[in-house]
């Protein structure tokens, strides 16, 4: 049985998760389809969705103002598995703030059990690649590559921790049953590890 | 489990300057990265970067739906008609604007202007634009872009022009337009002229001529490397958007259309009268580029009664897209 998966394609990295996903797939020798998504009538034909890197008011914004917001929020509360990357998880969560600004009054999804934290590292000169240990993809280190990167301030009781930096207090990596989100970008490490262990969730959620 | 990166990682300098080792806590790491410089890049994509000039343009941009904010002291149509030396912005509008939103922020230095360069990476500008609005500093010559961990973005009318800032180490590639006139046409040009000639290279890589393409290197004056993974990819090594002249939805829609990874617009928000839907309309155009519907309902936010004016382009006296494109 063929699985679809879908990247929000409002804005941000959508085809570099495009490839992953597809490179994911042809690595676990499994039969699907990989769909940009920019009308919420197309999340109902999805057995999993991706919300990219990017800019994550930009893709809040534009979700709310298209009703995709409502409709993800529908179905990934109903157990469809969502991955977000970077901007991505900023938007499933359900508390973010800026390290300078503040409070912001972006659009979230309120989903994920977390609060993380907006460019937590400083700006882009301090944007870095670093090797990461996460256990439920094996042994061998994760290249993260972090972008102005968020990081998860505090998460409830329901939330795993999937990958600490150098296993310091720094959250980087979270799961919450069906909802897996990341600070770094795991579409541009050319390692599919991570959108393998997602796509792995769709394929039992669509075999439930 | 495999290895394919997702984006093109050529570079000229394997060991550039512009990479720092560092620690966070105990952790080795490593910024200033080609895919880190790139990357940053690509997480515009779709989007709207919005040439601003204060704190309160910069928020409207920011509540509008923009990827990104660039600071200038004036906007592209008061530098064509303030004329005089044009440089880069004050740094306090720069740290009061960085201070006060949440998406990036971009400024302009003069081309070949590297320690103007430097003072927007001290003050952490997430990318610098090398930009033709301003008055070059060296047209010889532009920036060595490898020496910065800031990441940059540079016009070009061309895929030589293109290349050549990309070898360079620009991260970023733009159209140049015709800047400030409120008219699309050059940026159309000069997009159809890059994908024309990406068009021909790839032809040539196809029939595995690669004495031709050897050739076509010498031609764009740029090393064959560059031509070649151009050529193997059917696109710039780089992200590359659309910039100049851009003013209502339909113009970033058309550009869009034309292959473009997002657009620039610079005084065609804030020197209309309508900025706040404008620029919230042409986001949605950017987003839905290949949706007529969406494009018209992003069109009919905006009064063209309150486009700004725009000049011809064959009547102008001063043409800044030629700045620094022999280099």
């Amino acid at each position: 049985m063929s699985i679809t998966i879908g990247v929000l394609a409002l804005q941000g990295d959508v085809e570099e998760n495009v490839n992953a996903t597809r490179e994911a797939l042809r690595s676990l020798g499994l039969d699907g389809n990989v769909i940009q998504i920019k009308y919420p009538e197309h999340i109902a034909r999805i057995d999993g969705l991706i919300i990219p890197g990017g800019e994550s008011t930009v893709i809040g914004t534009l979700a709310m103002l298209n009703g995709s917001l409502k409709v993800i929020r529908e179905r990934v509360s109903a157990g469809m598995p969502v991955l977000g990357t970077c901007a991505g998880m900023i938007v499933l969560a359900k508390r973010a703030y800026d390290r300078v600004v503040g409070e912001t009054r972006q659009q979230l999804l309120n989903l994920l059990d977390v609060t993380v934290e907006r460019n937590a590292f400083g700006r882009q000169i301090d944007s870095f690649e670093a090797d990461l240990s996460i256990r439920v993809i094996g042994d061998k280190p994760f290249k993260g590559v972090f972008i102005r990167a968020p990081v998860v301030k505090s998460v409830g009781s329901n939330v795993d921790v999937l990958a600490r930096l150098d296993d310091n207090n720094r959250i980087v990596a979270v799961q919450q049953g069906n909802m897996i989100g990341t600070s770094f970008h795991p579409e541009l490490s050319g390692d599919t590890r991570l959108h393998e262990y997602f796509i792995r969730l769709c394929k039992e959620y669509k075999n439930r | 489990m495999m290895n394919t990166n997702t984006i093109s990682l050529i570079a000229t300098e394997l060991n550039a300057k512009g990479m720092k080792m560092d620690r966070i806590d105990a952790l080795q790491v490593i910024k200033g990265t080609t895919l880190v410089k790139r990357g940053f890049a690509h997480m515009q994509k779709h989007g709207v970067i919005m040439d601003v000039t204060s704190v309160e343009q910069a928020q409207i941009a920011e509540d509008a739906g923009a990827v990104a904010v660039m600071v200038l002291d004036k906007l592209p149509y008061d530098v064509r008609k303030a004329g005089g030396v044009a440089r880069t912005a004050s740094i306090k509008v720069i740290e009061e604007i960085r201070d006060h939103v949440t998406i990036p922020i971009m400024a302009k230095c003069r081309i070949g202007h590297t320690e103007e360069a430097r003072v927007l990476e001290a003050v952490g500008v997430d990318m610098i634009d090398e930009s033709e609005v301003l008055t070059p500093a060296d047209e010889e010559r532009h920036i060595w872009k490898w020496d910065f961990t800031t990441p940059f973005v540079n016009g070009a009318r061309n895929l030589g022009e293109a290349l050549r800032r990309i070898e360079e180490g620009a991260s970023m590639i733009r159209t140049k337009g015709e800047p400030g006139t409120g008219n699309v046409a050059e940026a159309i040009k000069h997009i159809r002229i890059v994908n024309n000639e990406i068009r021909r290279i790839r032809a040539i890589y196809q029939d595995g001529d690669m004495q031709e393409l050897i050739k076509m290197a010498r031609e764009l004056r740029v090393s064959y490397a560059y031509v070649l993974e151009t050529a193997r990819l059917g696109r710039l090594p780089v992200v590359n958007f659309a910039a100049g002249g851009i003013t209502t939805p339909a113009d970033a829609a058309m550009l869009m259309s034309l292959g473009c990874d997002g657009v620039f617009v610079g005084s065609g928000i804030f020197k209309s009268q309508d900025p706040m839907e404008r620029a919230r309309a042409i986001v949605i155009a950017t987003a839905y580029w290949d949706d007529p519907k969406a494009v018209m309902e992003a069109q009919r936010m905006i009064d063209e009664g309150k486009s700004m004016l725009g000049m011809d382009v064959k009547t102008l006296e001063l043409r800044m897209q030629e700045r620094g494109s022999e280099a």
